[in-house]
């Protein structure tokens, strides 16, 4: 393939002395065309195929709207928590030392290792009304379990660790100097940390934001246990799907999963612009 | 602008005043304790659940669940489930960092891209897409059907489901890692006569292999506890399709809480070992491993 393209003066691949380019590459593309873009293929094609009118009605289904609103609010509300204590977590973890340091910062990964239903019907026990922290909650009114609420904190479980491990090694890279020199120039600690230190965080931050927030929207197992399920209250748009799916309404299972292919695939474009834009502004980013 | 060059860097040796670009002590106290108790309380307190659930009727009652015939049926499933998709996917996971590493080609950006696409789809819609492939109303069902061969509701079902979501993990891995290395070490055996799979064998693997293992483990410990995927498709036949975590909600919708969190803290011990293992390389072989970021 890529000697014939060379005649034409465009070449597709730069010649090397290194063998098995077209058994890896032809391997690769074959995987994944079979694992990943023919199935998915598969669900944007039937889609289409119902039509835009029937599409549009699913889409617009009160339940379904509520269950994308949930699911898209939910992750929203997370991962602005998310931000604030990812990026305190990680700010910790880079300049401050105290004991067992190493500890907490492997445990961060955690949500990452543990199995979602796990941790589900973990946060379940703890947040229910009888449990550790729904018991101290419930005297003051306040209901976790079964409630939106309850949602947000499993996808707040579930996003930490994406800003943490955005923000922690772009933190590691800061020049000492440049707080060095705000200092000289009189700014305040304060002043330094907002001025100075978080505008070149900005860009690792959004794309934890961005992370946390597109892995929230989608998730399932670790939010289904503590949700209460209850529709156009507390449903997520994933449960929907599972719902329709066991109802063998395959056509309102494909429209949701379509609206949320949609906005999933315009995410991860942005998160690679925010990237590409942190590169070429300031040097890093991954 | 080029005098002050001396300057910093003789000044980077000296260690700063600490009090200008730190915060006070005070606030330096308070910020760690906000971050840990944050911690505690969203990391630590579930994982202390799991266990003290799961010995909440005590030892015995534990092991009795735990040697449960759906118990051990689902623990069988899971870790058949493990050894199929792990190696698969670590065979296209050295293939494409062969291919995306150590050659220039156009539109490797996007490729890289579409490698990393399961990480961006919700697990329930991976499960949906092998549905509405093999499904009584797809194309191939009605084939599938006649021929006798059983996908959904089955074992190949739940491999393709679990390969599916765990796609990315040993690529991602080996990606940015190989990039780093180059293809100095390769051209230098090649030239010294080496063939295309001693190199591989004998100087590529062996510069990676912490990277690699590195992968496997996330890939490993994603494919045994994946929940909403597998239980898209797998039907949740007791003793047949339930693996761990479907075994788990199973027996916590039924108010079985022990039985539930005995199941779930063999999946929690499991995301420990992973752990502990990953902080071990990131420790020892942090060089070998950089590159690769997180996840």
């Amino acid at each position: 393939m890529a000697t014939a393209l060379a005649h034409a003066g465009w070449r597709f691949r730069r010649p090397s002395v290194i063998p098995g380019f077209g058994l890896t590459f032809g391997f690769s593309i074959a995987y994944l065309s079979l694992i990943v873009l023919i199935p998915l293929a598969g669900v944007v094609w039937r889609s289409a195929s119902l039509g835009w009118p029937e599409f549009w009605r699913i889409a617009s289904d009160p339940r379904t709207l509520g269950a994308l609103k949930m699911s898209f609010g939910g992750a929203l509300a997370a991962a602005l928590v998310n931000i604030v204590f990812g990026t305190l977590v990680a700010w910790v973890l880079v300049r401050y030392r105290f004991p067992g340091k190493r500890i907490v910062d492997a445990m961060v990964d955690l949500p990452f290792a543990l199995p979602t239903a796990v941790a589900g019907i973990a946060l379940t026990t703890l947040y229910a009304p009888n449990g550790w922290i729904g018991g101290l909650l419930a005297p003051l009114g306040i209901k976790v379990a079964y409630t939106p609420l309850g949602i947000i904190v499993a996808m707040v479980f579930i996003g930490l660790p994406f800003v943490v491990r955005t923000v922690q090694p772009v933190m590691e890279e800061i020049d000492r100097e440049v707080e060095e020199a705000a200092a000289t120039l009189g700014a305040r600690r304060a002043q330094t940390v907002r001025r100075v230190i978080l505008p070149g965080l900005a860009p690792a931050i959004l794309t934890g934001f961005a992370l946390a927030f597109a892995r929230a929207v989608g998730e399932y197992g670790s939010v289904i246990f503590i949700a209460g399920n209850i529709p156009y209250v507390s449903e997520i748009a994933p449960l929907l799907i599972v719902i329709r799916l066991e109802e063998y309404n395959y056509a309102a299972a494909t429209a949701i999963a379509t609206v949320m292919l949609a906005i999933s695939f315009a995410m991860l474009f942005v998160i690679n612009l925010i990237q590409a834009w942190s590169r070429r502004r300031y040097g890093y980013g991954h | 602008m080029v005098i002050d060059q001396p300057f910093s860097a003789a000044g980077a040796q000296t260690p700063p005043p600490r009090s200008a670009v730190t915060e006070g002590r005070a606030t330096r106290v308070a910020l760690t304790v906000i971050a840990l108790l944050f911690l505690a309380v969203f990391l630590v307190l579930p994982l202390v659940i799991v266990f003290l659930q799961a010995f909440a009727n005590g030892v015995g009652a534990y092991f009795a669940a735990l040697t449960e015939p759906d118990a051990v049926a689902a623990i069988q499933l899971t870790l058949l489930v493990a050894a199929i998709a792990v190696p698969l996917n670590l065979a296209f996971g050295v293939a494409a960092a062969w291919a995306v590493a150590k050659f220039e080609f156009k539109g490797k950006a996007f490729l890289t891209t579409l490698i990393d696409l399961p990480f961006s789809v919700s697990p329930v819609i991976s499960g949906l897409v092998y549905v509405l492939l093999f499904g009584s109303q797809s194309l191939l069902g009605p084939w599938l059907a006649a021929h006798g061969v059983q996908i959904l509701f089955a074992v190949p079902g739940i491999v393709l489901a679990t390969i599916f979501v765990t796609f990315p993990f040993v690529a991602r891995e080996l990606i940015p890692l190989m990039e780093e290395q180059g293809t100095a070490d390769e051209e230098a055996a090649l030239s010294l006569g080496a063939s295309g799979w001693q190199t591989f064998l004998r100087v590529t693997l062996p510069n990676v292999k912490w990277g690699l293992l590195y992968g496997v483990l996330l890939c490993n410990a994603r494919a045994m506890g994946e929940f909403g995927a597998v239980s898209v498709v797998s039907g949740h036949i007791r003793g047949l399709t339930n693996t761990m975590p479907l075994q788990v909600e199973i027996l916590y919708n039924e108010y079985n809480f022990a039985g539930a969190f005995a199941v779930a803290s063999l999946l929690a011990l499991l995301a420990l070992v992973t752990l502990i293992i990953k902080t071990i390389l990131e420790f020892r072989y942090g060089d070998a491993l950089s590159g690769s970021t997180g996840h």
